[in-house]
């Protein structure tokens, strides 16, 4: 029976991510579509009301390794091979994240498959799955075909929506899953540490965001007083937070949070990418950059080409200005 | 110890990227330029070089697979500080795909024998970031990507990276594969002495053949994926773009624009 199996990640409380779970939604749409079934894999110490929960969002099956590790990539490239080799699965299904990056990589050497990444969607063609994927900084909508099985699908984050129905229940299915000798040599010192004060920015209106542009830490302030002025709160992309200028709780996109706020005021985003997929559904897009090539440009609702140290105290003061008015 | 670092020529980005509509791949004619993302992951080589007692780290190699031009980007790699290049070129190689490339590289990897592989987190280009989970899975090696601080100490690697949750602290053992995020360093720039003294180190060309290569797993061949369809993305309404001349007459212009939408 071909099938498409799916990776759900966890957290060390047992909570599954998101992206996961649309993933799971995902892969049970296309399986109905292609008279197929979804599953689900999942690692380390999940109960089995964790693992049944999961047939909510459409996996007829959850696959368990309790022997395998949560976190790192390689020990579940071996669990996923095995699941994959054993049950005949067509398919792989990943949900936006870096694990799953990874994850969809080794398992692209180990089986000699083929691998596509930051999809956007997927169709059912000719018997088969097609992925969609936009290149060269999304100016062009790639469809790809898979030469072989399985074929391995890395979706872009929030790609795809969880959809949770009443009363699904997903049969537990444990596996002895034998490591290879390289999987067990990288091992997690500490998971998940929060670096920086815990910043609130997914309840915000309003959120101006800060970027390399500005130059230093210092220079949040500058998105401080204009976050003060609009009655929002102040964000981050990862670049500026891996540097330590502002709190990791702060940080949208790929590996932080997805915001989709009235207005979003990026200052001194490039817009790259993995920034873009946690903020693209704002309502209302400004940004400041003096790159007139900036990705940012492009998807963005006002753009200002400009210098943001000249630009945002004088907004500030004339956005104070008019609410007060 | 040997480090090898994986590079790739890609183009510019002052050049519009393209694709070839014939043959559903990127169009490389006007390839010229070393990734920026792999600088940092030659920075990150030779900053392990510097922090180690003298001669600990042996030499430092960049590896690139790709056409005859790619030696800009070995040049490049070079006077960035490393000993010595390799290129893997060969027709055969071409249209490779991440699964076919990923195994074609492991394969010289394979005969350099390193102790530690880096590259950068993504190509400029394909914006693939998987090729360094591919090429440790085919080497046999423990692998982590998007690392921003590496401590090397005996034969293991304490590495830092974000992951979903936060902040991971992962211990690797040697020998292993790392992909480098552009947050662990600032690349240095070459001097001028060293650009010149770039052309002079020893590079290695090998074929297909010499890296024992199966013509069967690489190219148009032995690629897992085919592109059937390339298109335009949806149109959607360009937003409104200002060029800041006047400070005074801009920040007039966005507040008007917040107004119009009721966001003030």
């Amino acid at each position: 029976m071909a099938g498409i199996l799916v990776y759900a990640l966890h957290d060390d409380e047992g909570n599954f991510n998101k992206n996961s779970q649309g993933a799971i939604s995902e892969a049970a749409k296309l399986a109905g579509e292609l008279g197929a079934e979804a599953a689900a894999l999942v690692v380390g110490d999940v109960s089995d009301e964790g693992a049944q929960s999961l047939g909510a969002f459409g996996a007829s099956k959850v696959y368990r390794a309790k022997n395998v590790p949560e976190g790192l990539a390689q020990p579940i490239v071996d669990a996923m091979a095995k699941v994959i080799q054993d049950e005949a699965f067509d398919y792989v299904l990943f949900g936006g994240g870096l694990l799953g990056f990874e994850i969809g990589a080794g398992l692209t050497a180990r089986l000699g498959a083929g691998v596509t990444m930051e999809v956007t969607d997927v169709k059912v063609q000719d018997g088969g799955l097609v992925a969609v994927r936009p290149i060269l900084q999304d100016s062009q909508i790639a469809e790809v075909q898979y030469v072989g099985k399985p074929g391995i699908i890395i979706g872009r984050l929030n790609a795809f929506d969880a959809v949770a129905r009443d009363g699904g229940s997903a049969e537990v299915v444990d596996v002895d899953v034998e490591l290879s000798p390289w999987s067990t040599k990288a091992t997690m010192v500490t998971r998940g540490e929060q670096r920086g004060a815990d910043v609130n920015i997914e309840d915000a209106d309003y959120l101006v965001a800060g970027g390399r542009g500005l130059g230093k830490a210092e220079n949040f302030e500058l998105c401080e007083e204009l976050a003060k002025a609009l009655g929002g709160a102040v964000a981050a992309t990862r670049a500026v937070v891996d540097a330590g200028w502002f709190p990791y709780a702060g940080q949208i996109g790929q590996t932080g949070k997805t915001v989709a706020p009235k207005l979003y005021l990026a200052a001194g985003i490039s817009g790259a990418i993995q920034h873009k997929v946690g903020m693209q559904s704002s309502e209302n897009i400004v940004a400041i950059n003096k790159d007139p090539n900036a990705p940012i440009f492009e998807f963005c609702d006002l753009g200002i080409v400009g210098d943001l140290h000249k630009i945002m105290p004088k907004l500030t003061e004339a956005v104070k200005a008019k609410k007060g008015a | 110890m040997k480090i090898c670092v994986l590079v790739k020529e890609v183009p510019d980005a002052a050049v519009e990227k393209r694709m070839d509509p014939n043959t559903m791949k990127l169009d490389r004619s006007g390839e010229k330029n070393l990734n920026p993302f792999d600088t940092h992951a030659i920075e990150a080589a030779m900053q392990i070089k510097e922090g180690l007692p003298e001669g600990t780290v042996q030499e430092v190699v960049a590896v690139t697979m790709g056409p005859e031009s790619a030696v800009r980007a070995l040049h490049k790699a070079v006077s960035l500080g490393a000993d010595r290049s390799v290129q893997l070129t060969d027709d055969a190689l071409a249209g490779s795909d991440v699964c076919a490339s990923g195994y074609a590289l492991a394969q010289v990897l394979k005969s350099e024998q390193p102790d530690l592989v880096l590259l950068g987190q993504q190509s400029d280009d394909g914006e693939c970031y998987t090729m360094g989970a591919v090429v440790a899975d085919h080497l046999q090696m423990p692998s982590l990507t998007q690392v921003i601080q590496i401590d090397v100490s005996d034969s293991k690697l304490r590495c830092e990276r974000q992951a979903e949750y936060g902040y991971d602290t992962v211990e690797v053992e040697l020998p292993a594969v790392i992909s480098v995020g552009d947050a662990i360093n600032e690349p240095r720039y070459p001097s001028l002495k060293a650009i010149m003294g770039a052309k002079k180190k020893q590079l290695d060309k090998l074929s297909a053949g010499d890296a024992q290569i199966e013509a069967s797993r690489v190219g148009d061949e032995g690629s897992r994926t085919k592109v059937l369809a390339l298109n335009p993305p949806p149109a959607k309404e360009k937003g409104t773009i200002i060029e800041d001349e006047d400070t005074n007459e801009t920040v007039e212009k966005i507040v008007a624009w917040l107004d119009e939408r009721k966001l003030l």
